[in-house]
This record gives C-alpha cells, structure tokens and sequence, in this order.
C-alpha cells in the first residue's frame, strides 16, 4: 500500500508541475532565471542517475556489466542510434558478460 | 498560394509529430518491462505512465525505489519532481499557443513533456505549431501507455532482473535521456561535476540522497552563473 501512496504523490507532483505552467503568469517565473536553472538542474540529475544506476549496489559501490553495457551504449549514442537499439543492446551485452562468466 | 504554403507546413507539422511520437512510444516498453521486473505490479506501472507521463520522471522513479527501497520514497518523489521542472516551463511556452479553454489547457498540460514542446517550437507559424504540440502529444500519449502495458506484461516473464540485464537498460536509460543535452560546455561540465559528485556519496550516504544532493548543488551553481554569465547561450531543447 505505502508504494501506491509513493507512484500516486509522485504522479501528482509531476502533473502538478506541468500545470503550474498554464497557471502561473509568464514573467513571473521567466524573470527569475527560472529556464537556465530547471536546464542545470535537468542534465545534473539525469548524469547523476547515470552514474548511481550503474555503480550502485548493495554494499555501495561496485563494479560489474552494467560499467561495459554502459561504455557500448555511449559508442551507440555517439553514432545516433536509436533509442530503443541502444538499451536492447545495453541489456544484452550486460547479460552476455554475466552468462559467459566474465563480469559479474 | 498562401493556402498551399499553409497546408505543407501542417503536413510537415504532423508527420514529425506521428514520426517522432512512434519513435519515443517504443521506449515505453523497456519502462514496463522494467518497472515490473524491479517489483512494481502492473496496475502500479500503468499508472505511472498515465498520470506522470514524464519519461525521465518516471524512470528516476522507478530507479530509485528500485535501490532503496520504500523507505527511499521520498527521494524518488522528489527526484521525479525535479526532473519534472522543466514541463512546467515547456508549459508556459506552450500556453500561449494552446489558447483558451479550460478542459483543452488541462489536456495540454498532460501532454506538454520534451517531445511535443520540441516539435511545437520547431516550427516556423503558430498555426504549424499547435499542430506539432498536439499530434506529438497524442501519439505519444496512446503510444507510450500501451507499449507500457506491453512491456509490463512481458515483465512478468522475466524473473532475475541481472540476469536480463535490465539494471545495465537503466543506466542507458538515462544516458540516452542525458545525451541529446550534451549540446555545450556548460551541460558537459555539468553532467562531469555532478557524475563525480554521486560517485563520492554513494557509498557514505543511502540510495536516492545522492541524486538529490546534486539537484540541491546545480541549483546553486545555475543561479550564481545565471547572475555572473546571464547572457550564456541557452540549450537546445532536447529532440
């Protein structure tokens, strides 16, 4: 039940937000900077979750397949592929590493 | 003339919309499949795509209960805010173009994300525009909650979330979502010093925290350089 309460507040936060901007008046918040920061602060996030997604684990850091699915997604990324072909490739060479036994 | 000039341009409009739509839908299904291979029922993960409709949101989302659990909730509320922000300025963008009308501002606002925003700005007349915002939207919209289902479902199927290699399709998750910002020095110092900062508290703070302590600090930095360096250049949007 409490992780219903969690995806309904969050759903509810994220709605709210886009909202706000039919809401507010324009120059209310474009004056105060606000683009830059929500720019800033939308790249910072999503590099920190890069990172936490792929070294985090139980005991806090550690390095496994996700480090090399990682690097051949960012090869793929720099050569424009396609969303979708980036992750499936991702995920596979992930579970390829753990199947042979060479990462963990 | 001038008519036909008009209708290639909302052609053009809504092909973009439908192409770009398409695309970004598919990637619905690697957030079902992997919402309920990290534990979340399906009922739980087609809500998630129906009323967040963010796809970075939702992903943080997921990602952190994910690591740390319920008791991590807070933090994954919070970074799937953040992350959220910046609808809230596509929608102010958006407002103007939208126009009057209470139940048609409150299905903008539902559709107004990365995509249909950037479409809408892409073109050259307002007319062009509207279209671009809403074809965008709607296709997504449709698009994106039923690959979620799909992928929810096939989820189902998949029993050990490592051995899949799901946990590696999160992290390119958001490196795919990170990407298309890379557009200046400013992002990619950005992205480097809070890449360096999360690798620093992860293993002395619990999961989720250190995502929020690298919000907390680009706040910080993004106004001191908006008010040292107000006339950077500004990103592009996201594509």
């Amino acid at each position: 039940m409490t992780l219903w309460i969690a995806v309904i507040g969050a759903s509810l936060v994220v709605w709210a937000l886009k909202s706000a901007g039919y809401v507010v008046p324009q120059r209310f918040v474009e004056s105060a900077g606000m683009s830059r920061v929500a720019a800033v602060v939308t790249v910072a996030l999503l590099a920190s979750l890069v990172v936490s997604q792929t070294i985090h684990s139980d005991s806090g850091v550690g390095i496994d397949a996700r480090l090399p699915a990682l690097g051949v997604a960012a090869v793929l990324l720099y050569y424009r592929a396609p969303f979708l072909v980036v992750l499936v490739v991702a995920g596979c060479v992930a579970a390829g590493l753990r199947f042979f036994g060479i990462l963990p | 003339m001038a008519k036909e000039f008009d209708a290639s341009h909302l052609r053009s409009a809504r092909s973009q919309g439908i192409q770009v739509g398409l695309a970004v839908s598919l990637y619905g299904i690697s957030f079902g499949a992997l919402a309920v291979a990290l534990g979340f029922s399906v009922p739980q993960t087609v809500v998630l795509s129906l009323f967040m409709f963010s796809g970075a949101s939702q992903f943080a989302f997921i990602g952190i209960i994910a690591s740390g659990g319920v008791a991590a909730a807070g933090a994954a509320i919070a970074s799937a805010g953040l992350l959220g922000v910046r609808n809230g300025l596509y929608a102010l963008r958006m407002s103007p173009l939208v126009g009057a009308g209470f139940w048609k501002r409150v299905a903008a606002a539902q559709l107004t994300i990365d995509e249909s925003t950037a479409v809408a700005i892409a073109q050259t007349d307002a007319r062009a525009a509207r279209h671009g915002f809403w074809t965008t939207g709607l296709v997504i919209y449709v698009g994106w909650n039923l690959a979620t289902l799909v992928g929810a479902l096939a989820g189902n199927a998949i029993g050990d979330v490592r051995a899949w290699g799901l946990d590696a399709v999160a992290a390119a998750a958001f490196f795919a979502l990170l990407w298309p910002r890379l557009s200046a020095r400013e992002p990619v110092a950005v992205a480097c010093g809070a890449a360096v900062v999360t690798m620093l508290l992860i293993p002395v703070v619990p999961p989720g925290i250190p995502v929020l302590v690298v919000a907390v600090v680009a706040i910080g930095v993004a106004m001191y350089r908006h008010r040292v360096a107000p006339h950077a250049p500004e990103r592009t949007e996201g594509d």
